[in-house]
């Protein structure tokens, strides 16, 4: 018997006389952390959804098909998709040069990466209407020389959310090129194959599942997010409002089953996201 | 893959584009707000934000930080721990309520506080006021600062290598002095990284702290919500240099962050940073 297999009988003995130890720590943590979850988590999940439905289908759909509610939930879909896109191009690009190039200032770049999960939002949207906003240098220019608005104006909604969302897809997807072999690359351009046709065949298919879920945790994150856009997007109804600020308005003026069906939509998609992005990733690790 | 040096002109061209990027993104704005700040004075800003309200604010901020992170971390350790030490039944679906917060609108999370304790709601009157007044506060940004702990300890905690307890066991030390001796130690990083992410988080929450809070001026009112009612008080001097003051704060977390990360992952850029 070698001294290996002497430890690891012990080891095995240690772990069973572990387990063999009455399991009540065991038992608490586990109830900590389920009681927990479901206080904090599940409940409000459900407590939104029994408001918003309690006072029955039809008056859900009447709170849910006026004009603003519509048009908030509108303009949040289709603001939060357009960032969704470009974050997915410019967070793939930029993750890909973080990790393939050398260059002066790359570690600064590296860490500036996650500012906006430092920076509270509404800070963000304070910074944005100063750097864009009709009285600036920059905003009015654009305004009278173009004639086009930035702040106050979808545009300054999807910088908001470009902002907010920057380090979703660089983070996402960092990791999975790093991991990748780096002579998969070297032989397709021994081969001939030129740069942006290895990128296209040879990497890209092994960084879409990062993509995907770098860009839906940024898309749900869009969805929620409420400090940046109050401040950027204005609160013009039917025109500039987004759907969190339509919930905050609500919610002041004590309009429940408005704020509610709002909220149910929300969440709604919300979940559809996680369930993806979960699905995705256990597909991945698979 | 390993690092080059860019050398054709389109890959020249990536590396700009990817910093163009940023210094438009998230530099831009930084510069306009300094600017700003340093236009309206450094002196007027320190009077704005030494009124006896903003220091309230800066308190009140203060203290639901602290309480957020102080059971985010208990918590999250625990959470990471059953989640990746035990098997029971229902685990994924556990799994996945601890990613809810992190798509779930704060306004929202805000508004389920209201439902619940408001003055109508389903378990009204409670026995201390909790929506419009600090506990409120302090439960939403709970909330939305739930799963940075147990998401960054849950991976290290996976990784940990189990010989050295089994050791431990072995020779007949408890559970508790394993895990505070052995086990601890190894998730260190793991749970200092989630504590700075949890702390940036709790520390700029703006949309729950409004809705369960009410931002009411001297009681409720944050940091981030007295930026808000500056902003519409037209009071320049205080909206900036709170914001200038939650920027710093915002920086320093990151330097942090940056600290940490370098901690965790030398081992990766050991073996990315081999010359190419």
């Amino acid at each position: 018997m070698s001294i290996d297999t002497r430890v690891n009988t012990l080891y095995r003995i240690g772990r069973r006389a572990g387990a063999a130890q009455p399991p009540w720590g065991a038992w608490g943590l586990r109830l900590a952390a389920i009681t927990y979850l479901l206080v904090f988590v599940a409940v409000p999940v459900i407590v939104v959804n029994v408001e918003g439905l309690r006072p029955g289908l039809e008056s859900f759909w009447t709170s849910l098909t006026r004009p603003a509610a519509i048009s908030a939930i509108w303009l949040t879909i289709w603001t939060s998709a357009v960032m969704t896109v470009i974050n997915m191009v410019m967070g793939t690009l930029t993750a890909y040069v973080l990790v393939t190039y050398r260059f002066p200032g790359k570690g600064l770049f590296n860490s500036l990466v996650d500012l906006p999960f430092a920076i509270p939002t509404l800070v963000t949207g304070v910074m944005l209407v100063l750097l864009y906003g009709p009285q600036t240098a920059i905003g009015g220019f654009f305004e009278e020389q173009l004639g086009f608005r930035i702040i106050f104006a979808p545009t300054g909604i999807v910088l908001s959310l470009l902002f907010v969302g920057y380090p979703f897809v660089i983070r996402a997807v960092q990791p999975v090129l790093l991991t990748l072999e780096a002579n998969q690359q070297e032989a397709a351009q021994t081969l001939g194959a030129s740069g942006w046709y290895t990128f296209r065949r040879v990497i890209f298919p092994a960084l879409r599942p990062a993509v995907l879920t770098g860009g839906l945790l940024s898309f749900a994150r869009a969805l929620g997010e409420f400090g940046a856009v109050i401040v950027v997007a204005g609160n013009i109804p039917m025109r500039t409002q987004m759907a969190t600020v339509y919930l905050y308005g609500q919610v002041e003026a004590g309009e429940m089953a408005a704020a509610s069906a709002v909220s149910v939509v929300l969440l709604f998609i919300a979940f559809a996201i996680t369930l993806t992005v979960d699905l995705v990733e256990s597909r991945r690790h698979a | 893959m390993r690092e080059i040096r860019p050398r054709t002109p389109s890959q020249w061209l990536l590396v700009a584009a990817a910093l163009l990027y940023a210094a438009v993104l998230l530099l831009a704005p930084i510069v306009a707000i300094v600017q700003k700040a340093l236009e309206a004075g450094v002196g007027a800003m320190l009077d704005a934000l030494s009124e006896p309200v903003v220091l309230h604010a800066l308190q009140i901020t203060f203290f639901i930080t602290l309480g957020a992170v102080a059971i985010n971390t208990v918590m999250g350790i625990v959470i990471a721990w059953v989640l990746t030490r035990q098997r029971f039944p229902g685990k994924r679906l556990l799994n996945l309520l601890v990613d809810i917060p992190f798509v779930f609108s704060p306004v929202i999370a805000g508004y389920t506080l209201i439902v619940l304790f408001g003055r109508t709601g389903w378990f009204a009157p409670t026995l201390f006021p909790v929506v419009f007044s600090v506990p409120g506060v302090l439960i939403a940004t709970t909330f939305v600062s739930l799963p940075f702990v147990a998401r960054e300890v849950g991976p290290v905690l996976a990784a940990l290598d189990r010989e050295p307890e089994d050791a431990a066991y072995t020779i007949g030390a408890s559970r508790w002095l394993t895990f505070r001796r052995i086990i601890l130690p190894g998730i260190w990083p793991g749970i200092l990284y989630g504590v700075v992410l949890t702390l940036a988080r709790a520390l700029g929450e703006f949309g729950a702290a409004a809705v369960a809070g009410g931002g009411i001026e001297g009681q409720t009112e944050t940091a981030t919500l007295f930026v808000f009612r500056a902003l519409n008080d037209r009071n320049e001097a205080g909206a900036y240099g709170m914001s200038l003051l939650l920027g710093l704060v915002a920086i320093l977390v990151l330097i942090l962050m940056r600290l940490l990360r370098r901690n965790t992952v030398t081992e990766h850029s050991a073996h990315v940073d081999h010359p190419g």
